[in-house]
C-alpha cells in the first residue's frame, strides 16, 4: 500500500514545480505569456493525469483476454501460468 | 485580424491579457515636412489614421493629382510584368529589405524611365508585328513558287507560251493561249472559293489547289495558320478581271509566279535570300526587346515598392485637414500609448530631413471614441490570436481569451486525437516549420501553405500535447507499450486457461496496484477495452469541459472590475457560476467520488462494484426528484446526507434563474432613478484652440461620425424594455447553453474514440497483413504495404482526422468556452504601415 502513493507523489510534484516554482523565475519582454503557458501545462497535464490515474486505483471491471493473449503475456511480461490457483487478498 | 507589428517595445511585458491602450492624437504637420513625416510614420506602423475630409469626395482631395500620377506608374509597371510573364519571367515582389520611400522629385526620374521602357517596348511590339507580317508573305511566295511546279508540268502538253511571263502582267493576246494566277487562302475558304469561281467562269475555269505544308504563324496574335496554295487557269482578259475580283474577295494573296521553270528557280534563290535577311533582323529586334526587359525585370520590385509606399504617404495625407491659412496640415490618428515617444521620433526626424525650422507635433486628445484593439503579439501568440480575432475582434480593453488559448486549445485537440505516433508525426512537421521559420518565410506556397505556416507553433503545441495524451492513452498507432510493468497478473492456473477461449480477470484478486502513468497495457489487447474506456473518457470530456466553462464564467469578473461595473459581479457571476458548480460541478464531485468510494478489494458489501451507482442516472434523479430501487445488499446512496444536499443545491441553482434574470434590470432600473435630474446631453464635439505661428487661432469642431459607436454607454441610451428583453434573452441561452455545452464536451470523448478505432481498422486491415506473410516475398510484399498504410496514416490519421479534432476544438473555444464571457464587439487596430501594403500574398 506504500508504494501505491509514490507515483502520485513524484508526478505532482514534477507539475507542482512547473506550474508553482518555474513562473518565477520567467523573465523578458513575454514574461506574462510564459507564466500563463507554463501554469496551465501544469494544471491541464496533472489533471489528465489524475484522471487517468484514479480510473484505474479502483477498477470495477477487469479485462477479457482470449487464450492466446494470456499465453503471449505470460511468456512476454513474464506472467507464468502456474499449476495452482494464486488467490491474493 | 490583429498582425505583426513593426514597432517594438521592451519597456513593458508583451501580454496580450487586455489590448493596448490606445490614444487619439492630434497631429500638426507642416507642408514642407509633411510627406517625409508621413513616409517615417509609415516605416514605424504605429498610427491608425482618421479620415477628416469624409465628406469630401475623392476627387476633391488635396494630393488626387499625386494619387493619380501614381497610378500611372502602377499601369505602367502591370504593363511592363505583363510583357515580362509572355517571355517567361516571372516578377516576384520583394519580400525583405525594401526601398525607403522615394522623394517627389526621384518620382520624376522614375517616371522617365518608366515611359522610355514603356515606349521602347510598344515600339518594338509593332516593329515585330511588321516584321512577321513581311517574313509571312515571303513564306507564302516561297510556297507558291515550289508548289506550282507540278501544276505547269501537268501543262506542258498544252498550249502554253513558256517564254512569256504570268498573266498578272500583260497576258498574251493572241487566242489560244491559257493564263493564270497563283496565290495562297485559307484552307477553311477553298471549297467556296473553287465554286465561285466555277460560276462565274461558267466552268471555264481549271483550279488546283495544294496544302501548305509548313506551320504559318498570324503576325498580331501569333496563332497558327492553315492554307492552301492555288493555281486558276483560264482565257481572255474579261475572265481574269473577274478572277482577280474574286480572289480579292476571299481574302487571297495573289503572288507573281513565272510560267519558266528557270526564271521560278531564280526567284525561289532570291526570296529565301530575302528570307534569311529578315530573320536576321527578327532574332535581333527580339534580342533587344529581351535586353530591355531584362534591364527592367531587375529594378521592377524596387520600383513597384517605391511607387506603393508613395501612393500609400499620399492616400494617408488626403486624410488630413488642410488649413491653408495657418499653412499647417492637421491630422487624427489613434496611437499605442507606449509608442508615442516613437511617433514624436519620427515627427522629428521628418522635420529634419527637409531642415524645416518649424518643428511638427502631436496634442494627446480626450475622447469618449472607442478606440480600436492591438494586441502586440509575437510569433508565438499570433496564430492563436488569429484564431480568437476569426470569431470577433475584443473590444478596448477587453479580456482576450487569446492568452489561454496558447495552451487549452493545443491541449483539447490532443484529448481528441490522442495516439503516441500520429501526434510525433504532427510535432514534427511543426517542430520543421519553427527551427526553419526564417527560410521557410520567405518561401511562397499559395495561400494554404501560408496558413500552415502562419500556424506553426499551433501545429507544434497540438503534436506535442497529442504525444502527451497518446502517452497516457497508451496509444502508439493502435498499439500499447509496457512501460512501467502492467499491474493485472493472470491467477488462473494451466488448466483454467487451456480450457477456457476467453477469461476475464477478476480486479479483486488479480491486481497489484496501479499503473502508474496511463492507462495499464494490458487493456489494449482486452475484448472489452471499450467499455471500459469510454467510461474513462466520458468522466474526463466532463470535467475538463465543466473546468473550462467555470474558467470562462470567471474570466467576466475581470471585465466587470475593469470596467467598474462591480454590482455585475453580484448580478450577473455570481449566479451564473452557482448554477454552474451546483449543478455540474457537483457531477464533477460524483465521479471522483465514486472512482475513490468504490473498490473491488471493499470489505463493505453496499461499496462493492456491482453496487457502484451511474453518475448520469443519479444526476437525472437529482434533477426529477426520483429514487432508485437499491440492488440488495447496496445503498442507493453515495454517501449519507446525498439526498438533503441535492435538494439543496438544486433549490438554490433554481434560485439563481431569476436572480440572473432579474438583478442586472433592477440595478439598472434603481441607478437611473436615483440619477441628478435631467440627463446632460454630452455633446461630442473637440473644440480646441491653437495659437499656431502666424498668431490665427484654429477652431476644430469635430462632429460624431456615424459608423463610429457613441461616446459613452449604450445602456444608458436603451430603455427599459430593451434591457428586459436583453436580459431575458441572455438568461434562457445561459442557463440552457450550460446544459448544452457540458453535452457538447462529450465529443472530446467521442472523436477520441473514433480516432482509436481508425487507427485500430488501419492496423488490422494493412500493415498487420504484410506482417503476415512468409519468406522473402512476404518481405517484399511488406516494404508495398508498408508505404500504403504510411501513406494513409498521414493522409488519413494526420490530415483528415487532425483537421476534424482543430474544427471541433475552435467550436469548443468558440461557442462553450468565449460564450462565456466575450462580447468582441470590437474593431481591429489598423495602422498605416508599409510592410502592410508591401506584403501581399500571392493566390497561385
Amino acid at each position: 500500500m506504500v508504494s501505491e502513493w509514490v507515483a502520485p507523489i513524484v508526478i505532482t510534484s514534477i507539475w507542482a514545480f512547473i506550474g508553482i516554482i518555474c513562473p518565477f523565475f520567467a523573465r523578458g519582454p513575454n514574461r506574462g505569456v510564459t507564466q500563463c503557458c507554463l501554469m496551465l501545462t501544469a494544471a491541464t497535464c496533472w489533471l489528465f493525469w489524475l484522471c487517468c490515474y484514479m480510473t484505474q486505483l479502483n477498477p470495477l471491471i477487469g479485462p477479457k483476454l482470449s487464450m492466446n493473449e494470456i499465453m503471449i503475456m505470460a511468456r512476454e511480461w513474464g506472467n507464468e501460468i502456474k499449476d495452482t490457483m494464486a488467490v491474493t487478498v | 485580424m490583429s498582425k505583426w507589428w513593426s514597432c517594438g517595445s521592451n519597456q513593458e511585458s508583451n501580454s496580450i491579457f487586455r489590448s493596448e491602450v490606445m490614444s487619439l492624437v492630434q497631429m500638426y504637420l507642416q507642408p514642407e515636412a509633411a510627406y517625409d513625416t508621413i513616409a517615417a510614420l509609415g516605416e514605424v506602423g504605429c498610427v491608425q489614421f482618421r479620415d477628416l475630409n469624409a465628406k469630401i469626395n475623392a476627387q476633391q482631395r488635396k494630393f488626387i493629382g499625386e494619387v493619380r500620377r501614381c497610378d500611372e506608374l502602377e499601369r505602367r509597371i502591370r504593363y511592363v510584368t505583363a510583357e515580362l510573364n509572355k517571355e517567361g519571367h516571372k516578377v516576384l515582389d520583394l519580400m525583405d529589405d525594401f526601398p525607403p520611400a522615394p522623394q517627389p522629385r526621384e518620382i520624376i526620374d522614375l517616371e522617365l524611365h518608366l515611359e522610355k521602357t514603356e515606349t521602347e517596348i510598344l515600339e518594338l511590339a509593332a516593329n515585330n508585328v511588321n516584321l512577321q507580317t513581311s517574313y509571312l508573305e515571303l513564306s507564302e511566295m516561297i510556297q507558291v513558287l515550289e508548289r506550282t511546279d507540278q501544276f505547269f508540268s501537268d501543262q506542258e502538253s498544252h498550249n502554253f507560251d513558256l517564254n512569256k511571263m504570268g498573266t498578272h502582267r500583260d497576258p498574251e493576246k493572241s487566242n489560244g493561249h491559257l493564263g493564270f494566277v497563283a496565290g495562297v487562302i485559307s484552307r477553311e475558304r477553298e471549297y467556296a472559293f473553287e465554286r465561285m469561281l466555277w460560276r462565274i467562269s461558267r466552268g471555264n475555269v481549271f483550279v488546283r489547289r495544294c496544302d501548305v505544308d509548313v506551320a504559318l504563324t498570324d503576325p498580331k496574335t501569333g496563332n497558327v495558320l492553315h492554307k492552301s496554295v492555288f493555281v486558276v487557269f483560264f482565257q481572255g482578259d474579261q475572265l481574269q478581271a473577274r478572277i482577280r475580283k474574286v480572289c480579292t474577295g476571299f481574302h487571297a494573296h495573289m503572288y507573281p509566279c513565272p510560267s519558266s521553270h528557270s526564271e521560278r528557280q531564280e526567284m525561289v534563290k532570291n526570296v529565301r535570300t530575302r528570307l534569311e535577311d529578315l530573320q536576321v533582323i527578327i532574332n535581333q529586334t527580339s534580342d533587344h526587346r529581351t535586353c530591355v526587359l531584362q534591364a527592367a525585370l531587375k529594378q521592377l520590385p524596387t520600383w513597384s515598392a517605391m511607387v506603393k509606399k508613395m501612393k500609400g504617404i499620399y492616400h494617408t495625407l488626403n486624410l488630413f485637414n488642410v488649413d491653408l491659412g495657418s499653412k499647417c496640415l492637421i491630422g487624427e490618428g489613434w496611437v499605442p500609448k507606449r509608442e508615442l515617444e516613437l511617433v514624436e521620433v519620427a515627427l522629428a526626424a521628418g522635420s529634419a530631413s527637409v531642415g524645416s525650422t518649424v518643428p511638427s507635433f502631436i496634442n494627446v486628445l480626450d475622447t469618449k471614441k472607442e478606440p480600436p484593439t492591438h494586441f502586440r503579439t509575437n510569433k508565438f501568440t499570433r496564430g492563436f490570436q488569429n484564431l480568437i480575432d476569426a470569431y470577433g475582434i475584443a473590444g478596448y480593453r477587453e479580456v482576450n481569451p487569446g492568452l489561454y488559448t496558447c495552451i487549452t486549445f493545443p491541449f483539447l485537440f490532443a484529448v481528441m486525437f490522442g495516439d503516441m505516433g500520429h501526434g510525433t508525426i504532427l510535432f514534427l512537421l511543426g517542430l520543421w516549420m519553427v527551427i526553419d521559420e526564417k527560410r521557410l518565410s520567405k518561401k511562397r506556397g499559395g495561400e494554404i501553405w501560408n496558413i500552415f505556416f502562419a500556424g506553426r507553433y499551433i501545429i507544434m503545441l497540438m503534436g506535442l500535447f497529442a504525444m502527451y495524451t497518446g502517452f497516457h492513452y497508451n496509444d502508439i498507432f493502435s498499439k500499447s507499450i509496457n512501460v512501467f510493468g502492467t499491474r493485472w497478473v493472470n491467477v488462473y492456473n494451466r488448466t483454467t486457461v487451456l480450457t477456457n477461449p476467453t477469461l476475464q480477470l477478476n480486479p479483486s484478486v488479480a491486481t497489484r496496484g496501479v499503473y502508474p502513468m496511463g492507462i495499464d497495457p494490458i487493456w489494449q489487447s482486452a475484448s472489452n477495452k471499450i467499455i471500459f474506456l469510454n467510461t474513462y473518457k466520458m468522466k474526463l470530456s466532463i470535467i475538463f469541459g465543466v473546468l473550462h466553462m467555470v474558467f470562462g464564467v470567471c474570466m467576466s469578473v475581470e471585465n466587470f472590475v475593469f470596467f467598474k461595473k462591480y454590482a455585475y459581479i453580484i448580478l450577473q457571476f455570481v449566479p451564473q457560476v452557482l448554477f454552474l458548480l451546483l449543478m455540474f460541478g457537483y457531477m464533477c464531485f460524483m465521479m471522483f467520488y465514486k472512482w475513490v468510494k468504490y473498490s473491488p478489494t471493499t470489505d463493505v458489501e453496499a461499496d462493492t462494484p456491482g453496487c457502484a451507482p451511474s453518475v448520469l442516472i443519479m444526476f437525472i434523479d437529482m434533477v426529477l426528484f426520483k429514487t432508485e430501487t437499491a440492488l440488495p445488499g447496496c445503498d442507493v446512496n453515495m454517501f449519507p446526507i446525498q439526498k438533503n444536499l441535492e435538494m439543496i443545491f438544486l433549490v438554490v441553482a433554481l434560485l439563481c434563474i431569476p436572480w440572473i434574470l432579474l438583478g442586472k434590470p433592477l440595478y439598472i432600473k434603481y441607478q437611473r432613478r436615483n440619477r441628478p435630474a435631467g440627463p446632460v446631453e454630452e455633446v461630442d464635439e473637440i473644440v480646441e484652440k491653437i495659437e499656431v505661428t502666424t498668431g490665427k487661432e484654429i477652431i476644430i469642431t469635430e462632429v460624431a461620425e456615424a459608423h463610429e459607436s457613441g461616446g459613452h454607454s449604450e445602456e444608458d441610451d436603451e430603455p427599459m424594455s430593451e434591457i428586459w428583453i436583453h436580459q431575458a434573452i441572455h438568461t434562457i441561452e445561459y442557463i440552457l447553453s450550460t446544459i448544452s455545452h457540458t453535452a457538447s464536451y462529450l465529443r472530446l470523448w467521442a472523436l477520441s474514440l473514433a480516432h482509436a478505432q481508425l487507427s485500430e481498422v488501419l492496423w488490422t486491415m494493412v500493415l498487420a497483413m504484410g506482417l503476415q506473410m512468409n519468406g522473402y516475398v512476404g518481405a517484399i510484399g511488406l516494404f508495398f504495404i508498408f508505404a500504403v498504410w504510411e501513406f494513409f496514416t498521414i493522409a488519413i490519421m494526420v490530415m483528415m482526422e487532425g483537421l476534424s479534432a482543430f474544427l471541433h476544438t475552435l467550436r469548443l473555444h468558440w461557442v462553450e468556452f468565449m460564450s462565456k464571457f466575450y462580447v468582441g464587439n470590437g474593431y481591429p487596430f489598423t495602422p498605416f504601415s508599409f510592410k502592410d501594403i508591401l506584403i501581399v500574398v500571392e493566390d497561385d
